[in-house]
């Protein structure tokens, strides 16, 4: 509830979010005991920093993760916009209830109007006065392939974003910052739409039957065996749509009497799966060890809630890539204390795999780390692949259980063959078994478009989010008017870009997010920073305090690091 | 005199972290007020502020008016809450009076069960018939090239090659995935396409699609079922529609299957209930989950008896149509049409494209005003990458090819009567479903007593039909999962591409079976 408690948890250097922790270790800790100590001090300059040695070891390289404080001026800015749009919409809401304005919002039938309401009135009331100012920055109808560039259907509103016209134009090669396409495979031409329409062909488009029945093709096994090479596993097991992987699976692996513990901003997926295990849930603070060390001894000493019974098991539930922070999990970090108090690792790959690491095999070839240590790996087709779907790697006999007890395998309909050969030919593609080079080709070029366009973004004056080595790049808005007013203008100046608010963010924390992609080129990042750039001074985006301090300011702060030395 | 204080506390050190507190103070209040305040963000703040009047002046007249006690009494009221906040906070419940080295020793003596349970290497379900090729009217299993009894290919659309080109043509405009969900960048105008023909089709308002059949009534159902609501819902009900109880943790009340009279039984009960509390009669939304074609049971529910109680008790109805969709109704327009039930008295449909469409994905039709709530609240919709748009096409192109030829509907249903009519008299073995139902069950007569050994005869049978060329299958079920587990049952499906000459072949081979297993 208050500040401190908040910021209790979360401590020192290591932390993000936090600059003062005044009562850092006055929880009762003590310190030698655990496996990722608690920094006392304040607050030191990287120069004085002196890590615990167990936790620098563990990273190969720097690990780079930055989330500059919003400024007081910005946040008490927000707030009074929050508060402003909330007046007129209870001033707006008035009016209609007065039927002084028009209101568009569809209604009960008169049959059913002394029904219990559907709806509770407050429930809509953001999105009736506030989503619906900007509702235009959302959904927008696209009619090509969602590659670098794209084509997008023009619409109008007469209405103030109640209602949408097409006017039937089209506006042209407009750049995609806002697609998951890390490594470029939504293609409508070249191998993988090849092979894709071949099976087509062949197969047809459904497959009308689950995979215990009769929907177990040929192609599925052919992928699942292919995946689990890939992954570096001995077994794979894949499903037809990437949310319903979490949501249906992790039910099949946890039940009542287990612990699993979630990160905070973990995917709605996660969450949803979590729930319906039945098994008990707590969350800790984004990526923070200390945080998740705690939750793990206290579950270990005070066992189950009232009957002090211990756990029958305890999963840890994580993402590779945080779609909306881009911030890299500290998995290193994880696997010691995993192995520590013997916890289960669950990894959601969704953004990471293909994303990250020298050889595009996620975040556990980022680290350099055996995919041996996380018990499932987990992720999706979605977005890497440029196809449908998700899998679920590990040990055979995970893999076993899961065939006969996932939900998905009993009760779903199986993956769409021609989907399954697209994951095919691009899996094939960044493994290089395609005989050709193209793959390492892409995962190079999405990391050098990642570091030069989180570099120039950076060196422009905005705060963004996260890693330096994460595709997602989140640049921080915080003001709920500007969040229209930013997607619109990228759009004026042809540029396709992704900008959230709340709830998907915390409230202050409305953001525009960036996914880079392998098939952008130079000169197509160029245009999008220049005009990214413009619309910032525009709209007065460069919040970054770092920069007027020059080169002294850019290390210090929230940048944390781990040097290997 | 009423006095009532809204205080909203905004923490802002230099930390990240925000707070805003909502303390809500009321001295002698006889009417509680809300003050609107620049800050009113959080969502309980809306939801109180909701139902009052807007009465800032009236506010501030009470202030003046109110004696000097009273705010000497309240000003240090607040202080001390301030306070409170400020202060430490403890967590009783997490003490532990265990020493360092105690902690120790329990970390270091627990053992976690396994991550999963060891699974036999011959358990019946692991290792899974394969399928060489696409699974349409022949289909090649392990193999073995059969006539397809187990695939829900009603119409047989699995490999139109109207659609295959549709989707060709879809496939080199848009290439396959649309790599992202919905709202970002992921809406493509096949999307909006397949969303307006199918409600035209269904003879709705609107209606929204999904990338999965599963996720669609197991996202459908929490999107406006919250706690404290009720679900009256079918036993039979299917697994994707438990999901959907189980996610939205509203309380659940299960009703025999197809009994009417147990449902208004159960909706008695809460009539009374309600009298007791109108209150909060007033607030509990009420559900009925209805299946059109139960695919547990091959039967149909008496929509219009469940009308009928929705009126008489005012409760909305969700129907599931994922089997009677596409089958079901002179232009496959489902139970609806079936029974000349106003499509506007159910308050949603909903049901999947993976069965008589032959794509993948589901759709959920209805009003506007109900519909539209999903693009927002539906999980499987906004949190999940659309429909890869070769998939929303060749939807498209079977649904032309259900609206230009509605004749196929009656074959279809003819098909079906003559299955179940074929199948009538197997020895050993009974037909479970409506002659309409395109999926039948085959149960045991005479169970053994043992779910194990009856699987196991079934299993037998459907092999020997495999042997045979005729591809069966046995309807699967998590039996620990389901909260009433269906008997074991052999599916047998029907599609229009099955000839007279193939059904009676079947269902030869399946009394021949029979004899031999079961005897």
């Amino acid at each position: 509830m208050t500040q401190n408690s908040a910021s209790k948890l979360l401590n020192g250097d290591t932390l993000h979010r936090t600059k003062q922790d005044k009562k850092a270790g006055g929880n009762g800790f003590v310190k030698n005991h655990c496996l990722f100590q608690q920094q006392q001090k304040r607050y030191r300059r990287p120069a004085e920093k002196s890590h615990h040695a167990s936790r620098t070891l563990l990273y190969k390289k720097t690990f780079v993760e930055s989330f500059e404080e919003t400024p007081l001026l910005v946040a008490v800015l927000t707030y009074m916009g929050y508060g402003i749009l909330t007046i007129f919409g209870y001033l707006r809401d008035f009016l209609r209830d007065w039927k002084l304005e028009k209101c568009h919002l569809a209604r009960e039938r008169e049959e059913q109007k002394d029904f219990v309401p559907l709806y509770q009135d407050f429930e809509n009331f953001y999105t009736r006065n506030l989503y619906m100012r900007i509702r235009d920055n959302w959904n927008r109808p696209i009619r090509s392939v969602p590659g670098a560039k794209m084509d997008l259907v023009e619409r109008v509103t007469p209405d103030y974003n109640w209602t949408f016209e097409h006017t039937g134009k089209v506006l042209k090669d407009v750049i995609n910052m806002g697609s998951y396409n890390y490594l470029g495979f939504a293609e409508n031409t070249g191998t993988c739409a090849d092979t894709a329409s071949e099976c087509t062909e062949k197969y047809g488009v459904g497959v009308c039957s689950t995979r215990q029945e009769l929907g177990n093709i040929d192609k599925h096994e052919e992928l699942e065996k292919l995946a689990a090479r890939f992954l570096g596993v001995e077994s794979s097991m894949v499903f037809g749509m990437g949310f319903a992987t979490n949501s249906m699976n992790i039910p099949a692996l946890m039940e009542k009497g287990c612990l699993i513990l979630s990160d905070e901003l973990n995917h709605a997926s996660l969450v949803l799966g979590a729930r319906l295990s039945g098994a008990t849930i707590r969350v800790f603070k984004h990526n923070n060890m200390q945080s998740l060390e705690k939750l793990l001894r206290d579950a270990m000493v005070h066992g189950q809630p009232r009957t002090h019974r211990p756990w029958k098991k305890i999963l840890i539930l994580v993402e590779g890539i945080y779609s909306m922070e881009g911030s890299i999990v500290r998995l290193p970090e994880i696997i010691a204390l995993k192995k520590k108090y013997k916890a289960y690792l669950y990894l959601d790959e969704a953004h990471s795999i293909g994303a990250l690491g020298p050889r595009g095999r996620g975040v556990v070839d980022y680290f350099g780390l055996d995919p041996c240590d996380v018990d499932i790996m987990m992720g999706t087709f979605t977005k890497s692949f440029g196809a449908a779907g998700g899998y679920i790697g590990g040990k055979k006999e995970l893999v076993d259980y899961l065939r006969l007890h996932s939900h998905s395998a009993v009760y779903a309909t199986s993956m769409s063959p021609p989907i399954t050969q697209q994951i095919i030919t691009s899996m094939k593609c960044i493994m290089g078994e395609d005989g050709t080079t193209l793959g390492q080709e892409r995962l190079c070029q999405l990391s050098e478009n990642t570091t030069y366009f989180r570099r120039r973004l950076h060196e422009m004056g905005f705060i963004i989010y996260g890693n330096n080595d994460s595709p997602v790049v989140p640049l921080m808005l915080y003001m709920p008017a500007k969040i229209g007013a930013f997607g619109r203008e990228m759009l004026k100046r042809n540029i396709g870009t992704v900008v959230v608010g709340f709830p998907a963010t915390p409230i202050i924390e409305s953001r525009a997010r960036f996914c880079v992609s392998a098939a952008h080129t130079r000169e197509m990042l160029d245009t999008a920073l220049n005009a990214i750039s413009e619309v910032g001074d525009l709209l007065q985006l460069k919040y970054s305090r770092k920069n007027r301090r020059g080169s002294e300011g850019t290390d210090c702060f929230s940048y944390l690091e781990s040097h290997l030395d | 005199m009423k006095t009532f204080i809204n205080l909203y506390k905004h923490t802002h050190t230099h930390t990240h972290t925000h707070t805003h507190t909502h303390i809500v103070m009321s001295g002698s209040s006889t009417r509680p007020r809300l003050m609107k305040h620049a800050h009113a963000q959080s969502r309980d703040s809306v939801k109180m502020a909701a139902g009052q009047q807007w009465v800032l002046v009236e506010m501030v007249q009470a202030f003046y008016e109110a004696p000097a006690y009273h705010l000497i009494l309240e000003g240090i009221l607040i202080l001390w809450i301030i306070r409170l906040l400020f202060s430490k906070t403890y967590k009783l419940q997490e003490r532990s009076d265990l020493t360092e080295k105690e902690k120790e020793e329990l970390i270091e003596e627990w053992q976690p069960e396994p991550l999963v349970p060891p699974v036999s290497k011959d358990h019946p379900s692991l290792n899974y018939d394969v399928v060489t090729g696409p699974p349409s009217h022949k289909i090649i299993v392990n193999g073995k090239e059969c006539i397809n009894f187990a695939s829900f290919n009603f119409l047989g659309l699995l490999d139109s090659e109207r659609v295959k080109l549709k989707a060709l043509l879809s496939l080199k405009k848009y290439g396959v995935g649309t790599c992202g969900p919905r709202g970002f960048y992921g809406t493509f105008d096949v999307h909006l396409e397949l969303e307006e023909r199918l409600a035209k089709f269904m003879r709705t308002e609107e209606a929204i699609i999904y990338s999965y059949g599963f996720a669609t009534i197991a996202s459908a159902i929490p999107a406006y079922s919250k706690r404290g609501d009720i679900i009256f819902v079918d036993e039979a009900a299917c697994f994707s529609i438990q999901k959907g109880l189980q996610a939205s943790r509203s309380f659940v009340k299960h009703f025999k299957h197809n009994d009417m009279e147990d449902l208004e039984r159960l909706l008695k009960e809460q009539e009374i209930e309600d009298q007791k509390n109108p209150r909060k009669a007033r607030v509990i939304r009420r559900f009925i989950v209805v299946e059109g074609l139960y695919i547990n049971t091959a039967d149909i529910c008496p929509l219009p008896d469940l009308v009928k109680l929705k009126y008489k008790y005012k409760v909305r109805i969700f129907l599931e149509e994922s089997m009677s969709f596409g089958v079901l109704g002179e232009h496959g327009r489902g139970v609806t049409e079936h029974f000349g039930v106003n499509i506007d008295d159910i308050d949603l449909i909903s049901a999947n494209m993976e069965n008589a469409l032959a794509s993948i994905g589901g759709f959920c039709c209805g009003r506007s005003f109900v519909i539209d709530h999903q693009r927002l609240s539906g999980q499987g919709y906004c949190f999940s990458a659309s429909l890869p748009p070769m998939l929303a096409s060749a939807a498209i192109e079977a649904l032309n090819i259900m609206e230009e030829d509605p004749g196929i509907f009656r074959v279809l249903q003819d098909k079906c009567k003559h299955v179940h009519k074929a199948l009538q008299g197997t020895p050993g073995l009974k037909v479970v479903g409506e002659p309409l139902a395109p999926a039948l069950h085959l149960q045991l007569e005479n169970s053994t007593g043992s779910r194990t050994n009856d699987l196991k005869l079934l299993r037998a049978i459907v092999d020997y039909s495999m042997d045979r060329q005729i591809a069966l299958t046995l309807a699967r079920y998590l039996e620990k999962e389901e909260r009433f587990l269906p008997p074991p049952s052999i599916r047998v499906v029907v599609t229009v591409e099955q000839t007279q000459e193939e059904i009676e072949r079947a269902a030869q081979c399946i009394r021949e079976a029979a004899v031999k297993i079961l005897k």
